[in-house]
């Protein structure tokens, strides 16, 4: 069972990135990458489980969910403000330096 | 007892492979980015979670069910919140666009980022301007 999950994921994968790689417009290609990410967490963790010591491969992908979701939306800040810092969004409040 | 375990282990793993590979076909066939959240966004965090569970029955009460139930909890909380993020840009891109024209550049995702979009023309700031 585990390996047929493992093969649904691939298959998953491969047809994501036909629209990362079609996709028109940038956005489709953020939410393409989006879904790529999730599905290579739960493709290490099935993965993981297959082989000796699972746990290895649950940190990583603990790991790859969190950078993932960080990637995203520096990604769609970038697209939005022109960049991903906090002085290159118009609604930060900003402190006065004394 | 551990054949049960094993069956019910299998059929949340098939069924979170399942709406993933369904979630996956409906990016490819809808037409625009924002109907593309409708399928990735929902189909996405549901697979995640019944393959997670289907992972932790499998796992018994070890230390690996814990480490699985904290990747759940991140997964349910970060995924909706993309959705949502990724979609209020677009609305924001389209409200804009509607005013005064749509940006090719940005839109067919060329890199020149010439164009910040949600900042309106008087706007006085350090990143990068036209």
């Amino acid at each position: 069972m585990l390996e047929l999950t493992a093969a649904a994921l691939l298959l998953g994968m491969a047809l994501v990135l036909i629209r990362a790689i079609r996709g028109p417009s940038v956005f489709e290609r953020i939410l393409a990458a989006n879904s790529f990410n999730t599905k290579t967490l739960l493709l290490i963790a099935v993965i993981g489980f297959l082989s000796e010591s699972p746990t290895d491969y649950l940190d990583i992908s603990l790991m790859y969910a969190i950078i993932g979701f960080i990637g995203t939306v520096a990604v769609l800040r970038c697209v939005e403000y022109g960049g991903f810092l906090d002085r290159d969004d118009p609604d930060t409040e900003r402190e006065e330096v004394q | 007892m551990s054949v049960m375990m094993d069956v019910v282990s299998g059929i949340l793993l098939f069924s979170g492979a399942f709406f993933m590979l369904v979630g996956t076909i409906g990016i490819l066939r809808f037409p625009d980015a924002m109907a593309q959240i409708h399928a990735a966004g929902i189909t996405d965090t549901l697979g995640v979670a019944l393959i997670v569970l289907g992972l932790m029955v499998q796992a018994g009460f070890t230390l690996l069910t814990i480490k699985l139930l904290v990747i759940l909890a991140v997964l349910l909380f970060t995924n909706p919140t993309a959705s949502h993020a990724l979609s209020r840009s677009i609305a924001h891109y389209n409200a804009r666009s509607a005013r005064e024209g749509h940006n090719k550049e940005l839109e067919f995702g060329v890199t020149n980022n010439v164009w910040p979009l949600i900042r309106e023309s008087g706007d006085q700031s350090q990143g990068n301007t036209e």
